[in-house]
């Protein structure tokens, strides 16, 4: 066990945040391990990984259908994850729909805006700092409709450029859909004011808050968005599960993603209806255990409290970059004024790559490459970045780490 | 050497490090001392994409033997090409083709083979065992 972290200079009590995490106390490579890999999957206190056990040991059983006990009790179980998750992000449980992840999400609303509403010479607004699950299911509709695709650019800070944006929006847009968090640079959007400039032109917006839900307090009806995607494992939850939240005038419009049990009030070979939102988009048994493992991570955030993780994010955040800028010849990718979660940067001419393999040497876990944001970093002209990005149980103890780890793979590489 | 001898020898020198500094001290120093390709052959056909780094692999076939030439933008991955290219280099394509690569496992670099660390190392391996193939099938065509 570290002592370093009992007295953390920002925030003492994280240490039994960190307690409650059992992978987080372990050695790698010979050294405590320091997790700096928040923004490509979060670690799961130990209430989450106990109401997994707890389903499989006590009540496992497919929901919404069997009259017996344990369905039941599970069905009250997977119903109580989405009235949790709701709850979270200030939204009407019918508007939740249980999805694989913030990808399944985007594809469900892409195939529905496909089907539906998207004709030729129509244009889909995204930005330059999407993840490529926000770029290819628009990519791949455009082109089967014929339909543009427009790239809101994003500046040398890398902040969106809200001029262009607004230049941007006519009547040909049929949606704008934007990150709020960039996974790559950190960057926090104004997406208040996205959703505002869209709506004034009645364009549909949708945000990925994949980089989001667990850093930023999200309220869906007070932003007003009308499609939001975020993943259970980046939130402290597991993987195999997130939501999509639409406006309920939205999701009754969408046509089903995928056929099959669950999603039908009544079948017949000639024709068949549609049970009501959410689960017409819930086709099959649905990931029961990870969508309770879900509401037991949002519980756990709410436990913490969303405002005291993101008042204590803040500070952290601040110090790594203060800490960071110190290292003779790092620079930033990506410098805005508003961030959250992920510091990407460069040393030198050291190949991000190079750095990671002597990161994980010392036991830090960084993600090095392009974070799957090919077009961004093209747009910054390099082959990627390493990028630290953090969670409430990462310390200043763990940027300590990180600072001395980059310098000892700098002069390695020297 | 066979090719067997030298990934003994790798083996041998590897076991005088006391630590992974050590040991990467001299991947990195292996990676800055390999030879340069010639830049006609840094080819977008000759390149091997891995998720993290690139490497450019060349292969030509000298008085019955296969050479290898390569390099990558990312200089631990150039150290480790250095290594396979000391070990396959200079072999009939027969012996390429047939060898059993151990020496990676046994310098305690297992984690570098891995698909998810995707640095290019195993798909250059393979790429030089199908170079080896390739001319060994040709060889016997003439």
């Amino acid at each position: 066990m570290e002592t370093a972290t009992a007295q953390d200079i920002l925030w003492p009590e994280v240490e039994l945040i960190r307690n409650e995490f059992p992978i987080l106390q372990q050695t790698v490579n010979g050294r405590p391990l320091v997790y700096l890999d928040n923004g490509a999957t979060t670690q799961k206190p130990v209430s989450v990984i106990r109401s997994m056990q707890e389903y499989y040991t006590q009540y496992n059983s497919n929901v919404h259908r069997g009259v017996h006990s344990l369905s039941q009790q599970a069905t009250a179980a997977y119903e109580a994850a989405r009235h949790a998750v709701a709850a979270y992000i200030g939204a009407h449980h019918h508007e939740v729909v249980f999805t694989k992840g913030t990808t399944d999400a985007i594809n469900l609303v892409a195939n529905g805006f496909r089907k539906t509403i998207l004709k030729e010479g129509d244009e889909i607004i995204i930005s330059a700092m999407e993840h490529h699950s926000n770029i290819v299911p628009w990519q791949l509709i455009c082109e089967e409709k014929g339909a543009k695709l427009r790239v809101i650019p994003v500046s040398d800070k890398g902040e969106l450029d809200m001029d262009a944006y607004r230049s941007m929006l006519n009547g040909r847009v049929k949606l704008v859909s934007v990150t709020w968090v960039s996974n790559t640079l950190g960057t926090v959007n104004p997406v208040k004011e996205i959703i505002a400039l869209a709506h004034e032109q009645g364009i549909p917006v949708m945000l990925d808050a994949a980089q989001a839900a667990a850093h930023i307090p999200i309220k869906v009806h007070e932003l007003d968005v009308d499609f939001l995607a975020l993943s259970g494992h980046k939130l402290y939850g597991p993987t195999g599960i997130g939501i999509l939240y639409g406006k309920e005038s939205w999701l009754e419009q969408l046509p089903p993603y995928q056929g099959g049990g669950d999603m039908i009030k009544h079948v017949t070979f000639e024709k068949t209806t549609y049970a009501d939102v959410p689960l017409k988009f819930e086709a099959g048994t649905p990931a029961i255990c990870e969508a309770i493992g879900l509401g037991a991570a949002v519980a756990w955030v709410n436990k913490v409290g969303i405002h005291k993780i993101l008042a204590y994010e803040h500070q952290l955040t601040e110090y790594a970059v203060a800490a960071l800028r110190l290292i003779d010849g790092l620079r930033f990718i990506g410098d805005a004024r508003h961030r959250s979660g992920a510091i990407s940067f460069l040393v030198g001419d050291t190949h991000p790559s190079d750095v990671g393999v002597l990161l994980d040497q010392q036991g830090i876990a960084v993600r090095t490459g392009h974070h799957c944001t090919q077009p961004l970093c093209d747009r910054f002209g390099i082959p990627g970045t390493v990028r630290a990005s953090l969670a409430v149980y990462n310390t200043t103890g763990d940027i300590d780490k990180l600072v001395d780890g980059i310098r000892k793979a700098v002069t390695l590489l020297g | 050497m066979t090719i067997k001898e030298q990934q003994d020898r790798i083996i041998e020198d590897f076991e005088v490090f006391g630590d992974w500094m050590e040991k990467y001290e001299y991947i990195i120093q292996l990676g800055k001392d390999l030879p340069l390709i010639d830049p006609k052959y840094k080819t977008d056909d000759n390149l091997i994409r891995g998720c993290q780094s690139k490497v450019w692999l060349h292969a030509e076939l000298k008085d019955g033997k296969l050479e290898f030439t390569a390099d990558s933008d990312a200089v631990i991955t150039k150290g480790l090409v250095s290594l396979v290219i000391q070990v396959l280099s200079g072999h009939p394509p027969k012996e390429i083709a047939e060898a059993e690569i151990y020496f990676i496992e046994a310098i305690g670099l297992t984690s570098h083979l891995s698909p998810t660390r995707s640095n290019g190392l195993l798909s250059m391996l393979k790429q030089m065992k199908l170079y080896a193939l390739a001319f060994q099938a040709k060889s016997m065509q003439n």
